[in-house]
């Protein structure tokens, strides 16, 4: 067989420098660092990751930040699709302000929302003190971490399925009801599989920034050992340490962890894709 | 009168005598003018009378005899004061001429209201010895994660930070030698501090000492060990406490921390909780970070109770000689760590809660405040060396608590 270029030659031009320029940069800022942690990782030794990671107190952080952020996620999906659903079919009074709003989560430093949450939701907070006469502890428990990771993720669903929400036409809502199909009917066999790659996109992207999530979480966890803490700050605590190999094999078991869930994701969204075809 | 020549007059360094031996010599005693400052920032010019051991001068303006701190250069005759004239000229006498030289300081979370005080003076003070306006940063941030930071790179020339430990892991990169901690008083430390407990108005659960922190139901709120400098010297002054009432302190801090509901990363975060969320019934705090508290937050809300055993905090400083690219700079930074050994500097440290070494200039109620009690320093626990390992390490005497039922 011969060699065959990777890049064959395209009848567009600019393919050589665009592709140029986005492999360096690409290079540069995301396939290094993640190069230089799994070097890192890997004069380390399997063994050694392994051996850090095998441990009840990393497993522990590791599921709760997983868990957590899965539910997180789940819940965005939901609650996010209905804020976009209502911003974009509705006109209302503040419409334009409540869709700016949306995006603050992603302006606002971490940390900020994360004492912000905490001020509210503290048992001497406004609605802690509410959640704490009915017996429910949010501020200081996973309820809490549950909550900054909420906030974290949510414009990553709306945002994504916005524009979608824009394309249908409200002929094709119209015409499933002169089929006779009932208002669920519509939702469920018309709307939603149309909204559902969008959606799924926005979830994998608000599930990962959940599992990375730090600054925020840690003003509201509480960070007691193997009850509310995350695996970032297990990786923070080991850099205190200035033991770097330990805090790269925690590392190297969430990038694959999440690695496994993104393309598990990816592939129902193949799937759906097939099964709905291209919206 | 024999006369003494003090180097550090020259290099403006006059407050610190007992640094700079006097050499002895005898000067051309022709007519020497000096420029002296009173009060900080009113200055006077003269012939000078007398010298005093402490490096300041008294002058004559004819009429009155002024006394006060030498200013820049001492001009020794008309000759060398002519010379300094030609030279100024060369160099083309413009005030640019005196590069602002700046200087990072590194310092750890709960000294941020000490410095922005001692950066000010310090300033001032430095302005007042002839020099150019400094500029002068400080960085806050947990003391591990703050040392880590120069460590990968950040060019401090300073560092003060609240563990020796710390200061180390800097010297093992060969950015300051080795026995740093020999090269100023007091082991580096121009203050120390203790591990006092701050507790709700009126004392309710009525916590006196460290033995009434296990009792069922008691909240202690304390920082992570692992992340803050400051919670690993809660940690110890309970081990101490273990230790001299005969119990087994391995028990004893595994149950204190079994009351610990929320393990904030870093001493002002504990506070935080403590304070203003209003988790817990006691926060183990350092002494300066608990009166900081009752002066920020209202003293009808909280009282101090000092346990009969405690810890010597030690905070130290250092010259990280890896960062001074120029010899301004380590004058610069040099100055800056004698500074805060100086009378002046040390009545800062006072008025912010540490206790210090030289109460001379300090008011006198903040002195008085601070009450005695007994006191375990690091040595006794073996060293940072030993202790850090042991207690702190992965899978140290700390992780062990944490272990799952």
């Amino acid at each position: 067989m011969t060699g065959r270029p990777i890049i064959h030659r395209s009848p567009m031009p600019g393919l050589g420098l665009s592709m140029g320029i986005t492999l360096t940069m690409l290079s540069l800022v995301v396939l290094l660092p993640i190069g230089a942690l799994l070097l890192k990782g890997a004069t380390y030794g399997a063994e050694g990751v392994w051996e850090t990671v095998n441990r009840e107190r990393v497993w522990a952080a590791l599921f709760l930040s997983f868990r957590l952020s899965l539910f997180a996620a789940l819940f965005n999906l939901v609650f996010g699709v209905l804020l976009a659903w209502v911003l974009m079919r509705y006109r209302f009074w503040g419409r334009r302000l409540l869709d700016a709003a949306v995006d603050l989560p992603f302006a606002l430093p971490t940390a900020v929302a994360g004492i912000a949450l905490t001020a509210l939701y503290a048992p001497n907070g406004m609605f802690g003190a509410l959640a704490q006469q009915m017996g429910w502890k949010i501020a200081y428990s996973q309820w809490g971490i549950f909550l900054a990771l909420v906030f974290v993720g949510l414009p990553f669903v709306t945002r994504t399925v916005q524009p979608v929400i824009e394309e249908i036409d409200r002929e094709v809502e119209e015409a499933s009801a002169t089929l006779g199909a009932t208002r669920l009917h519509t939702l469920r066999h018309v709307i939603l599989p149309m909204l559902a790659p969008a959606a799924l996109t926005g979830f994998a992207l608000s599930l990962a920034r959940a599992v990375g999530e730090y600054g925020s979480v840690i003003f509201i966890a509480g960070n007691i050992p193997l009850v509310t803490e995350i695996a970032p700050l297990l990786i923070v605590i080991q850099l205190e340490e200035f033991n770097y190999d330990a805090a790269a094999a925690i590392g190297i078991a969430m990038l694959l962890i999440s690695f496994a869930m993104l393309l598990v994701i990816n592939l129902i969204q193949v799937w759906s894709r097939r099964r709905i075809g291209h919206v | 009168m024999t006369d003494l020549i003090y180097p550090h007059t020259i290099l403006g360094l006059a407050p610190f005598p007992h640094l700079f031996p006097p050499l002895r010599g005898t000067p051309k005693e022709t007519e020497m003018i000096a420029t002296i400052t009173l009060a900080g920032t009113v200055t006077a010019q003269g012939p000078v009378v007398q010298r005093h051991d402490d490096g300041r001068l008294t002058i004559t303006d004819g009429l009155s005899r002024l006394t006060g701190w030498p200013v820049g250069r001492v001009i020794r005759n008309g000759f060398s004061a002519l010379a300094l004239a030609v030279l100024g000229l060369g160099l083309g006498a413009a005030p640019a001429q005196l590069q602002a030289e700046t200087l990072l300081n590194v310092s750890y979370d709960p000294t941020r209201e000490l410095y922005r005080e001692v950066n000010e003076a310090f300033a001032a003070w430095w302005v007042a010895q002839g020099n150019e306006a400094p500029v002068i940063e400080t960085s806050h941030g947990g003391s591990g994660s703050q040392a880590r930071a120069v460590i990968d790179g950040l060019a401090a020339q300073v560092v003060t930070l609240a563990l020796a430990s710390d200061i180390d892991k800097i010297a093992e990169t060969g950015k300051l030698p080795a026995d740093w901690q020999t090269k100023l008083p007091h082991n580096s430390s121009p203050y120390t501090s203790t591990i006092v407990f701050l507790v709700r108005e009126g004392n309710p659960k009525g916590l006196k000492d460290w033995g009434d922190l296990v009792a069922e139901g008691v909240e202690v709120i304390t920082p992570n060990p692992k992340t803050s400098g400051g919670a690993r010297w809660n940690y110890l002054a309970a081990w101490a406490w273990a230790e001299k009432n005969g119990q087994d302190p391995k028990a004893f801090v595994g149950t204190l921390f079994k009351n610990v509901p929320v393990l904030d990363s870093g001493a002002r975060g504990s506070t935080t909780t403590f304070a203003q969320r209003g988790i817990g019934d006691v926060l183990l705090a350092w002494e300066n970070e608990a009166y900081l508290a009752l002066k920020e937050l209202g003293e009808d809300q909280f009282d101090i109770v000092v346990p009969s055993v405690s810890v010597l905090a030690e905070p130290p400083v250092a010259l990280v000689e890896g960062n001074i690219a120029t010899d301004g700079s380590r004058k610069l930074a040099t100055a800056y760590l004698d500074f805060l050994y100086s009378p002046e500097g040390q009545a800062l440290a006072y008025k912010n809660f540490y206790r210090a070494w030289d109460a001379s200039k300090a008011a006198p109620e903040d002195v008085a405040r601070f009450p005695e009690l007994e006191l375990v320093d690091i040595a006794s626990f073996g060293g940072w060396a030993k202790v850090q390992p042991e207690h702190f390490g992965d899978g140290g005497i700390f992780d062990q608590i944490y272990v799952p039922k």
